[in-house]
């Protein structure tokens, strides 16, 4: 029997291998035609290397973290590494994870991106799907909903901002280099980001 | 002295420049690649960013140079997954060719992390059309 945590880490890793051609498609637009690629051989070793019955959700994601560091070779690696190692310091030690934690956790992870990759919302870059999901997210919490229904403004907030993606010029990585030219794209990173999100809403939908 | 660790996303320029530097500053012995991915193709890893700082250290603190974007990510990334190590480790602001030569030239002249840094970041501004 493995985790709930492993499961939708699972579910995570399924998606994003599903999608490999897809975002790799919208990387070979404005970027170096690797994102779907690296990702899926990342989660692919997050599918095999992660424990699945560790029970710690703190330890599962430091290790999935640390699994992409190593396996996912671009940008993506340090930066969605990051994120799920961040995201790992705030549930240590804990087996459940409240819809608190979760909050707590994508701040954390957002927060080790924008350190990671010195951006900022408005940039082109995963960060315009993640912080309007989490302000989404926090507004619904915080007015009693529970954890699906935030979940359900926050994917709706990242697909927003996949679109608002296509209206601005990248200023961040590779994409940068074309300057007025990536206007019109959707951002890889965001999409993944957003795709990311979907999962847990639909794990927590159950 | 002073270890070095060279960062890119190639493994072949890592060796390239370890070549170079093998050749300028034949005695120093701590200066190790991290070049692309454990399969040698075309990426950067943190983890293996992290296992060359431990090799190249011997108490006198590591300089890493790195190319460009995820090189420096990922540089950066194993910094910090060496936080609970007792290394003195950063990375230079510096072209990867340049700085590391700089760097390999001023740590096996016996310069301290400091010095060596300064070097290397000095190659930032050497003009190559005057």
């Amino acid at each position: 029997m493995s985790t709930r945590i492993y499961d939708c880490l699972k579910c995570i890793g399924e998606k994003i291998i599903e999608n490999k051609d897809f975002l790799t498609d919208l990387d070979r637009e404005i970027g170096d035609a690797d994102h779907g690629v690296n990702m899926a051989r990342g989660f692919q070793a997050v599918i095999e290397k992660v424990s699945q019955d560790e029970a710690d959700i703190g330890a599962v994601l430091k290790k999935t973290g640390m699994t992409l560091l190593s396996t996912v070779g671009g940008a993506s690696g340090p930066l969605y590494g990051t994120a799920y190692m961040e995201a790992a310091k705030v549930v240590a030690g804990k087996q459940e994870m409240s819809a608190e934690d979760f909050k707590l956790c994508l701040q954390a992870a957002i927060a080790g991106i924008q350190k990671r990759g010195k951006a900022e919302k408005g940039e082109k870059t995963m960060l315009d799907s993640l912080i309007p999901a989490l302000e989404a997210y926090t507004d619904r919490i915080d007015a009693g909903a529970g954890m699906a229904e935030a979940l359900d403004a926050a994917c709706k907030a990242a697909n927003e901002g996949i679109e608002f993606t296509k209206t601005i010029a990248a200023t961040k990585g590779r994409a940068s280099y074309l300057g007025e030219r990536s206007i019109g794209h959707q951002d890889p990173g965001a999409t993944s980001a957003t795709l990311t999100l979907e999962v847990i809403r639909d794990f927590i939908k159950g | 002295m002073v270890g070095l660790v060279i960062v890119s996303h190639s493994y072949k320029i890592a060796e390239g420049i370890k070549d170079l530097t093998d050749q300028i500053a034949a005695a120093h012995k701590g200066i190790v690649c991290a070049g692309g991915m454990e399969d040698k193709s075309i990426g950067t890893d943190a983890t293996r960013i992290m296992e060359a700082v431990k090799k190249a250290d011997d108490g006198d603190g590591v300089v890493l140079l790195a190319d460009l974007g995820s090189g420096v990510m990922s540089a950066e990334t194993a910094i910090e997954l060496l936080e609970d190590e007792n290394i003195d480790v950063r990375l230079a602001d510096a072209p990867i060719v340049e700085g590391a030569i700089a760097a390999a030239v001023s740590a096996v002249c016996g310069s301290g992390i400091d010095e060596v840094i300064k070097q290397a970041e000095a190659t930032r501004t050497v003009k190559k059309v005057v």
